[in-house]
């Protein structure tokens, strides 16, 4: 939606100005709050905050939430859900790591592994939602209990990596050299990110360019939109919503590698309410549940602003566990306010010249 | 074939279990010709699009499409597409949330990925090309409702069509809008496109058709130009009926009104938000008035002021001499107040819910949440108005989504009637009904009259409101522009006033 | 009598009853000692019933109050509530909180449980508010509480885990002395007559339906569709308290990370099982209890088959999945077709609606 304003005033025109899109307005805000609470934290608390690291830190131990919200931010532009996403990740995570440690497997192998349990899980989701037309709830609710299931199956004690090559991988760092902080000792630290950090910010990459540019992501916004109209252009929504749960399936699984790059173990409670979270991150970035607006620069943004809450829930003296959810649950509260108070001023008046 | 017939079907005849809906029907479209097909309901329109935009396998018959002499099975939307058929429907088969340029061009072609700047550009041009007043990049929604369909007519038209069906494209605009609505077609026109204009609006037909196909009872009555067909004969092919027959309801056009009592309803500078201005109105007991004008003049949300079914910005409600507030629905109803929605799809039916709980519904909320009717309470109620009304249903427990438009008009009219109102508002109660039942309704309502009900009465139908008003209402954008009583109800007159000063201005 | 059948073949209980049918055929197969029940002696000394069938009945109980709640919400705001475990740990800490407040007699127990009904109807409240006053979807709006309920419950009590000690919580969690049935069940029993008095004396039922499948038109009609809203989230309110207060009752204390963790999940399918659309509109309450029955009867057999508790999920949802999926419109009409095949019917005069048009 590039250009909006660079039309020229033409004075046949009804409006002289065009109004932003909703897309753009959610994400904006989105944005604006995030920048405008780590500034803010950053003045009151300095501290952490003033410590690159801890910005870094939000990706280093988050980037599984941040893969998995992308695959859901994909599912509900199409105007479904998906709340199985965090029991795909605990399963990928033990199975991975049993598979490493019990089969002797090399880390090829369990990339691939990863990839066919989320491919899998998508392929079954999608097709049960789009050709069966059951309600995606239902089907993702059933999925994350047979995730969750077969997590215990597979190992019921919690397991820890100890595959060599695996563990090379999972401690390999990226120095950013220049920025950095200084440790008791007094001596400087360069700032570090893991190898999950990358993987996610290619997949945010990736579904941006999915969306922005390809056929079948404009597609998801026109079912979103209006099933029945995308269906009457030509759209076949079928195919398109089955692709978009076997997407979200497939970002599950490398999401569920991430987390194991992370923490190195594998155990039935991982993951735990992130699925909540990815759907939480997704509605703060302003992708709305009944479909057709998201984007998910904003996805992203929304999770570093969920748990960049929680740092100044803790740094602010509240260091009961609870406050953290607490907060969390405040700042939901506010966005979705805010989107329907916003979405309905702009729908409001009923458009006649 | 001569080169300008651009779509010919001959001898179509399609049948479903039980129902012959077309019989050896014939039609011809030439290029550059908005052609209206017209009919009452039932009388095959919708059967006969649908074979030709392949929704429905035809049973036999033949179809050509211009350029080749070879006969065509269209099997699927798609495929109708592909022949250079395209079709706009009514409610707006596009997708708000995306841009205008998008909606133009999404799910057309082989294209993987999008070109933003491309897709501008071209659609930039189309828009310009057809007038209409759009920017490529703005986002659908923000475009008004006669826009969003002149951007649905520019993308069928720029996908090559030869064949344009636009299905009741006028319903949901207003006057203006359609005026915009008919210059494009006149473009379209003017380029070759054949226009096939599905309406139930006489005036637009003549305005802007060429010529009229006449269906009646799935069987073709016949192709007229229209210079060679008045209006009277018109309405005459599509009922069957000679004129007589349906002018034999007699108005007096003196009201009932018993001298000297207080209206029934009264309001000064009543106002609400949904746009009408402040007005004044009064009706008297056994009184049938009505509200005419153009769709789009405020008739229906002024009748929803009225009931409360609006917010009430401002205005003095008297009932029956007596001061009264009335801010919500239940208020006029507790008033003796009924009103029976002009989209009864939208806003009379309950659809899941069966014939006779939606006829007993306003009554039960009347009656107050902890008093519940019996079932056998209910089954009386529904049976005796399914009986007065001649309501078909299998049977009272039947969802009232299977009934047809009519017999669902029929139930909501029971349910007004039922709460035995001392004032009815029907806004459109004919609208889409088979002209048996409108005739019944008519009588209905001199009926009530007689007993001493106050009626008003909306309809786009000019003859109706003549036939059973003793006082006309007319309206111009949302505000009242006259008064009509007794000699002074003509179309003629109707007419003049609705133009008013617009007449002057041209 | 045949027209009742009739009736019933078609309603929406076809599929939920048919399920437990199956269900128990299921158990007859496997192990016909399943279905035993028989008078033992428990701990406190009371001879009460005990057996599989029992255990269902008594551990479902929760879920059953639930669900009935949960109905109404999803009939009326076309959506579901996916906070009613978070609130129910909200209502068992206060009760929990009352009661410790001071020595436990049956007024007291009677207090707690008011203050606990009150704060949930209050959180039913705040998420009616949000739906019906803001139009927020009910699952976006009980997101909220979803997220901040338990931890609120947890701060109710001071961030601990306080255990209450009384042999009349046993009377509500357990058994009532001289009552071989198990208390929770018998709430519930009570409880469902209640409701169904409820919905014969009142317009609750017509209104709750007529509000969730065309809301304009109720409106229309001059129901208060505002009020209609807002009284199903506040009824799942009590629901919710009531569950919460027999679920502190049975352990004596309050565990918030735990206590009917996952029951929302639980009670949504109780509701989609029981044949209700989950987009609102008519609904059968005793579709949703038959529902949760049929969950609680899958786990106990799992349990009965020794499979881990744990592991239990997986299979919950293999028969979700078969369920939703023999249910859904595209095979039920695949199968309708099947049967047109095979035993073709007379042809009908029918309503020409689609066609004649």
């Amino acid at each position: 939606m590039r250009n909006k304003n660079k039309q020229p005033a033409d004075p046949q025109r009804i409006q002289l100005r065009e109004p932003i899109s909703n897309t753009n307005l959610l994400l904006i805000i989105t944005v604006c709050t995030f920048f405008g609470m780590y500034g803010m934290a950053m003045a009151v608390w300095g501290g952490g905050f003033l410590n690159p690291q801890q910005f870094l830190d939000l990706f280093n131990n988050n980037s599984f939430l941040i893969v998995i919200s992308c695959g859901l931010t994909i599912v509900m532009i199409a105007g479904g859900i998906d709340i199985s996403v965090g029991g795909i990740t605990a399963l990928v995570t033990m199975a991975c790591v049993v598979y490493l440690d019990d089969k002797g497997g090399s880390v090829a192998g369990s990339m691939a592994l990863a990839l066919a349990i989320g491919t899998a899980f998508g392929l079954v989701q999608g097709l049960l939602v789009s050709y069966l037309e059951i309600q995606p709830f239902i089907i993702s609710l059933a999925g994350m209990f047979f995730a969750r299931g077969m997590t215990t199956i597979v190992s019921v004690a919690p397991r820890t990596a100890e595959n060599e090559m695996f563990m090379a991988l999972k401690e390999f760092r990226i120095v950013i050299p220049g920025i950095g902080s200084y440790g008791k000792t007094g001596n400087f630290i360069p700032a570090r990110i893991e190898l999950g950090v990358v993987i996610a910010i290619a997949v945010v990459i990736l579904v941006f360019i999915l969306l922005k540019w390809t056929r079948f992501g404009r597609n998801l916004y026109a079912i979103g939109g209006n099933s029945q109209s995308a269906r009457m252009l030509g759209i076949n929504v079928k195919r398109t919503r089955f692709f978009s749960y076997l997407i979200c399936g497939v970002l599950s699984g490398i999401g569920g590698y991430v987390y194991l790059l992370h923490t190195g173990a594998g155990n039935a409670s991982n993951a735990s309410a992130s699925e909540m979270q990815a759907i939480a991150s997704a509605i703060i970035g302003g992708t709305l549940l009944t479909g057709g607006v998201g984007n998910v620069i904003g996805t992203l943004f929304g999770v570093l602003s969920l748990k960049t809450i929680n740092n100044i829930v803790i740094a602010s003296g509240l260091r009961e566990p609870y406050w953290q959810s607490i907060t969390t649950g405040m700042m939901l509260c506010f966005f979705i306010l805010l989107q329907s108070v916003i979405l309905r001023i702009r729908a409001g008046g009923t458009k006649r010249d | 074939m001569p080169n300008d017939i651009v779509l010919s079907m001959r001898n179509i005849s399609k049948s479903f279990p039980g129902v012959r809906a077309l019989h050896n029907v014939d039609f011809t479209l030439k290029s550059g010709e908005i052609h209206a097909l017209m009919g009452e309901n039932g009388a095959g329109k919708s059967t006969l699009i649908k074979v030709l935009t392949g929704v429905h396998p035809k049973d036999s018959g033949q179809i050509t499409i211009a350029g080749s002499a070879k006969e065509v099975n269209i099997k699927s939307p798609q495929e109708a597409q592909n022949l250079g058929i395209s079709t706009v429907y009514q409610e707006i088969t596009l997708c708000p949330n995306l841009t205008v340029a998008e909606n133009m061009y999404i799910g057309r072609g082989t294209y993987s990925f999008v070109s933003w700047g491309k897709m501008r550009e071209k659609t930039t041009e189309l828009l310009e090309k057809l007038n209409i007043p759009a920017r490529a990049t703005q986002q659908l929604s923000t475009c008004s409702l006669a826009v969003q369909q002149m951007v649905a007519i520019a993308r069928a038209v720029d996908m090559d069509c030869k064949v344009l069906i636009l299905d009741e494209p006028t319903s949901s605009l207003d006057e203006r809008e359609v005026e915009k609505l008919f210059s494009l077609m006149r473009e379209l026109k003017s380029r070759g496109v054949g226009i096939i204009f599905i309406t139930h609006f006489l005036e637009q037909v003549y305005e802007v058709c060429d010529r009229i196909t006449v269906l009646r009872n799935g069987e073709l009555v016949g192709a007229y130009d229209i210079k060679d067909l008045p209006r009277v004969q018109l309405i005459s092919k599509m009922m069957g009926k000679e004129l007589d027959d349906i002018t034999d309801l007699k108005n007096s056009r003196v009201s009932h009104v018993r001298a000297g009592t207080a209206p029934v309803y009264e309001a000064k500078g009543l106002s609400s938000a949904a746009g009408t201005r402040a007005f004044d109105f009064k009706i008297d007991q056994g009184e049938v008035n009505g509200f005419t004008g153009l769709l789009g003049s405020g008739r229906s949300e002024s009748v929803r002021a009225i009931f409360g079914a609006d917010k009430i910005t401002s205005g003095k409600i008297f009932v029956n001499g007596k001061p009264a507030k009335i801010a919500k629905p239940r208020d006029a109803m507790k008033y003796g107040i009924g009103y029976l929605p002009e989209d009864r799809k939208q806003d009379g039916i309950v659809d899941d819910l069966s014939v006779r709980e939606n006829i007993i519904l306003a009554l039960q909320v009347m009656r107050g949440f902890f008093r519940p009717f019996s079932k056998a309470e209910a089954e009386k109620f529904a049976d005796e108005y399914i009986k007065l009304l001649g309501i078909k249903t299998a049977s009272s427990d039947t969802p009232i989504k299977s009934l047809s438009g009519g017999n669902q008009q029929k139930a909501i009219l029971a349910r007004w009637l039922l709460t035995k109102p001392q004032y009815l508002i029907l806004d459109e109660p004919t609208r889409g009904i088979d002209v048996g039942t409108k005739v019944e309704i008519q009588k209905l309502v001199l009926k009530l009259a007689e007993e001493g009900v106050s009626v008003t009465f909306i309809s786009s139908e000019i003859e109706e409101m003549l036939r059973t008003c003793s006082r006309l209402i007319v309206m111009r954008d949302r505000k009242i522009v006259g008064e009509l009583t007794q000699d002074d109800m003509t179309q003629a007159k109707i007419m003049h006033t609705i133009a008013g000063e617009a007449a002057q201005n041209g | 009598m045949a027209k009742r059948f009739q009736r019933l073949r078609k309603s929406q209980l076809v599929i939920p009853l048919f399920a437990l049918l199956l269900l128990a055929l299921f158990n007859l197969i496997r192990d016909p000692s399943f279905f035993s029940f028989n008078i033992t002696v428990n701990n406190e000394g009371n001879s009460v019933l005990s057996g599989n069938i029992i255990s269902i009945l008594n551990s479902a109980s929760e879920l059953a109050i639930i669900s009935i709640g949960m109905t109404l919400v999803t009939a009326s705001s076309r959506g579901q509530d996916i906070s009613v475990g978070a609130v129910a740990a909200i209502a068992g800490s206060v009760f929990v909180r009352v009661l410790k407040e001071h020595t436990i007699n049956w007024p007291i127990i009677l207090l707690a449980f008011v203050c606990a009904c009150l704060v949930a109807v209050l959180c039913g409240a705040f998420n009616g508010t949000l739906v019906a006053g803001f139009g927020i979807q009910p699952m976006i709006a009980t997101l909220i509480l979803l997220t901040a309920g338990r931890p609120i419950a947890y701060w109710i009590n001071g961030g601990a885990t306080p255990t209450v000690e009384s042999p009349l919580l046993g009377y509500i969690g357990s058994f009532i002395p001289g009552v071989p049935i198990p208390t929770p069940l018998l709430i519930v029993i009570v409880f469902a007559i209640f409701v169904s008095l409820v919905l014969r004396l009142t317009n609750l039922g017509l209104y709750t339906q007529a509000v969730g499948i065309n809301e304009k038109s109720a409106r229309l009609n001059g129901i208060n569709a505002f009020g209609m809203k807002m009284l199903s989230f506040m009824i799942l309110g009590i629901c919710v308290s009531i569950a919460g207060c027999i679920g502190v009752s049975r352990m004596g204390l309050i565990n918030h990370e735990t206590l009917l963790l996952d029951i929302e999940m639980d009670a949504i399918l109780a509701v989609a099982i029981g044949g209700n659309a989950l987009s609102g509109g008519k609904f059968s309450i005793t579709g949703s209890v038959i529902g949760a029955y049929i969950i609680q009867a899958l786990t106990i057999t799992l349990y009965a088959m020794k499979v881990p508790s744990t592991a239990v999920k997986a299979y919950k949802a293999i028969v979700i999945i078969a369920i939703v999926v023999l249910g859904s419109p595209v095979v039920q009409s695949f199968f309708l077709r099947l049967r047109n095949k095979m035993f073709p019917k007379p042809a009908k005069v029918e309503e020409k609606q689609a066609y004649a048009e």
